[in-house]
């Protein structure tokens, strides 16, 4: 297993289902009725969150207590040299506090690369999600998502047709999600308004397509990007909220024209009214709900298969 | 102090070996002459092999004094310079106060007299406080003690097109320059890296090649409209490359500059997300690399200039967005040169000696710069070792700051000896301090 989890690129093939597949083995355990796992004990996990994120912050919080493993929640909002205490700061104090992992949430691109790069900390460094760049673990616990659904819940995504619509370019959901379901043999449709794709996503292992309507017919699962409001009048990304709700948002009638047996899936937080209606996001074919619960099980996999992987005792 | 000296066995602009006789300042005589004139009592050093060149005329150094004397000063900096071959710099007028007025160049250019190291061309700022908005007292400026030629509002744009036309225009009267920071700022919008595949990959806000394209094709038009002087700092794009080329064909009095570290590192740097990579304008595509080398070699880029940054460490040491944008240079620059242009036979040393002695002093109108290696000539020159091989060590440089992409990396040549008016700032690759006492050099240099 790899040392650090900084971006979805980090898994191969063989990597990204073994941790599905240990996911699937811890989410069995979750039915018993002691969750908990010995595992981890005596090793500490720091969730070093520079960047409010509740949801996932608790994700990774569960995940770390199911496995026994001592958990830092440590918050710090604002963290450049001149807002206060460095990043190289901070991870030398977690490194004195003894952290065999952290968890790190950034505003900034890159921030997790450069915590595994510096020297600054020994333990593994996990992404949850920096700046507009990547969050690998969301990804996962997509890919699971969708291979309990669409797969039977084993092995790969060969040739499931994903198609992921929104915000690309801010997006490290979708970033991460295009390089995992590839990987994983996917077909990944990104579908936004070209406002909101990056330059450069020609060099993607993806195909892209301004057309809502026409890739949703070709879907096995549809997942919609939060978009933020002010992108629209304000950042200029597109003329307002309601003509991208009328372009790229999901509701009733689109929903319609994906195959049967095609789910809804949403990252959260959703804008409801914006790029999901609400009928949408509490339809049956919906599973946003159990994103959030299968994401526990797949960050416990992470952290299981980072801490006490065969490559990480050789690393030791 | 200033002995006369005889180097022996130099090869002027890499040619044919020779003697130079230094004396009084000036070059007072070459080849069997040196020999024949040097007085009782000249110290005779043996350069066997080594290359002179004019001492090197960098445009563009950022020496951070007054204001952010914790990354650079006058002094540290010009040392600096000297090690690196340069016998003049002009100093950016980002400062802090802004070099607007005539009193800070004044200040500035004092500091570097005192210092000895090189000589040191304040640029006078285009608009007050580099806001962009009102003309600063160019005349008052141009006609200081500091003499400035050069106006620029560095690391902003003057992205304002009419403020751009009065710049150029007014600047004529004093046959000055304006050097342009092409970036039109509504597309540099938080800008972190150059806009290609891998900023989207990374996550990181594009810095687009036609931010830089925009502006310089319509600093040229202005330029010729007005028949006035445009330099353009930094290009860092092909399509860039292309603009000024064909200004050039149009006879307009059209310059530009590239740094060496855009004629070696390209934008697959960031991908480590290491901010000793963040620099404005960013690192570009290999195509645009090869466009900018390919530029200087025929002339199209008039000059090299270091576009030297000195940051504190703490303003590098920290995650990519948050970080200083900049990168040291002067030590590096003409060992970057001799990578990027001789050893892939784009340039001779004749042509380096061209794009970073004579050409820059001319575009700042510099005249006991960039003078060739004749008799009567200021003795400004640089003896490099083009052999030699060497290792970068921030630890080891004369600048104040560390942050040089170069770090740990192997480039070639040296910096040997560097005379400023014959006396030697640099001798055996060591700084000499100005002013101390020091018994004459004698022996051989390597």
């Amino acid at each position: 297993m790899i040392r650090h989890l900084l971006s979805a690129a980090d898994l191969d093939h063989t990597e990204a289902l073994r941790v599905l597949d240990t996911a699937a083995e811890l989410l069995a355990l979750a039915d018993r009725p002691i969750k908990k796992l010995p595992t981890l004990r005596g090793r500490t996990v720091v969730n070093l969150f520079f960047e409010d994120s509740t949801r996932t912050r608790i994700s990774f919080e569960a995940a770390a207590k199911r496995l026994s493993a001592d958990v830092i929640t440590f918050s710090a909002k604002g963290s450049s040299v001149s807002k206060g205490e460095s990043l190289k700061d901070t991870a030398l104090t977690l490194q004195a506090l003894g952290a065999d992992a952290v968890i790190v949430r950034h505003q900034s691109s890159g921030a997790p690369h450069r915590l595994a790069a510096s020297g600054w900390v020994d333990g593994s460094v996990v992404n949850a999600g920096d700046g507009t760049h990547e969050h690998p673990t969301q990804a996962l616990l997509d890919a699971f998502t969708l291979r309990r659904h669409l797969a039977g819940g084993v092995g790969d995504l060969d040739g499931r047709r994903i198609t992921i619509v929104g915000d690309v370019l801010h997006s490290r959901v979708a970033r991460s999600n295009a390089l995992l379901l590839a990987t994983l043999g996917a077909e990944v449709t990104l579908v936004a308004p070209p406002t909101l794709l990056p330059v450069g996503i020609d060099s993607w292992p993806v195909s892209t397509s301004y057309d809502l309507d026409g890739a949703l017919a070709k879907s096995d699962a549809v997942m919609m990007l939060r978009v933020q409001r002010e992108r629209g009048a304000a950042g200029g990304f597109f003329p307002s909220a309601r003509e991208y709700s009328r372009r790229y948002g999901i509701d009733s009638r689109r929903m319609a024209l994906l195959p049967d047996h095609a789910i809804v899936m949403h990252p959260g937080p959703m804008n409801r009214g914006v790029e999901i209606t609400a009928e949408v996001a509490d339809h049956e074919r919906s599973v946003i709900v159990e994103q959030v619960s299968n994401g526990v099980a797949v960050r416990m996999a992470v952290l299981y298969l980072l801490l006490s992987g065969s490559a990480g005792e050789q690393d030791a | 102090m200033n002995h006369p000296l005889l180097l022996k066995g130099v090869r002027p602009l890499g040619g044919q070996p020779t003697d130079l006789l230094l004396r009084d300042g000036v070059i007072a005589a070459t080849g069997a002459a040196a020999v024949a004139e040097a007085p009782a009592g000249t110290s005779e050093l043996d350069v066997a092999g080594l290359i002179a060149l004019p001492g090197l005329v960098d445009l563009h150094t950022h020496l951070r004094e007054p204001g952010r004397e914790d990354a650079e000063t006058v002094a540290s900096g010009t040392k600096a310079a000297a090690m690196g071959g340069f016998t003049a710099v002009h100093a950016m007028a980002n400062t802090d106060p802004v070099a607007d007025t005539a009193g800070v160049v004044e200040q500035v250019w004092r500091l570097g007299r005192e210092a000895g190291w090189c000589d040191v061309h304040p640029v006078g700022a285009v608009t007050v406080g580099i806001a962009g908005q009102r003309l600063a007292e160019l005349g008052a400026m141009a006609d200081s003690a500091a003499h400035v030629r050069i106006f620029s509002d560095d690391g902003h744009c003057v992205s304002d097109a009419v403020v751009m036309r009065r710049a150029l225009e007014y600047v004529k009267a004093f046959d000055g320059v304006i050097a342009q920071h092409a970036q039109e700022p509504r597309l540099t919008e938080g800008a972190q890296m150059n806009e290609g595949q891998l900023s989207g990959r990374l996550g990181l806000a594009g810095w687009p090649a036609v931010a830089e394209e925009a502006i310089v094709a319509r600093d040229v038009l202005l330029a010729a409209h007005v028949g006035s002087r445009l330099h353009v700092c930094h290009v860092s794009t092909a399509g860039s490359v292309e603009i000024i080329r064909w200004a050039k064909t149009k006879g307009w009095d059209v310059t530009a500059e590239v740094t060496p570290h855009h004629l070696l590192l390209t934008d697959e740097l960031a991908a480590s997300y290491d901010p000793l990579f963040k620099v404005n304008p960013p690192l570009r595509s290999a195509e645009d690399v090869q466009a900018l080398r390919e530029g200087l070699a025929d002339g199209a880029v008039d000059a090299v200039a270091t576009d030297h940054a000195p940051h504190p460490v703490e303003d590098k040491e920290c995650e990519w967005s948050a970080a200083a944008m900049g990168m040291l240079g002067l030590e590096t620059a003409l060992s970057v040169v001799q990578e990027a242009m001789i050893d892939t036979g784009l340039l001779d040393w004749a042509g380096v000696a061209d794009r970073m002695s004579t050409r820059p002093a001319a575009i700042g109108r510099l005249r006991v710069q960039g003078r060739p290696l004749s008799a009567g000539e200021p003795a400004n020159l640089v003896l490099v070792d083009a052999d030699a091989r060497r290792t970068v060590r921030p630890l080891g440089l004369a600048s104040l700051s560390r942050n040089t992409p170069f770090a740990d990396r192997e480039l070639p040549g040296r910096v040997v000896a560097t005379f400023l008016r014959g006396r030697p700032t640099v001798l055996d690759g060591q700084a000499v301090e100005p002013g101390t006492a020091r018994p004459a050099p004698v022996g051989t240099l390597r």
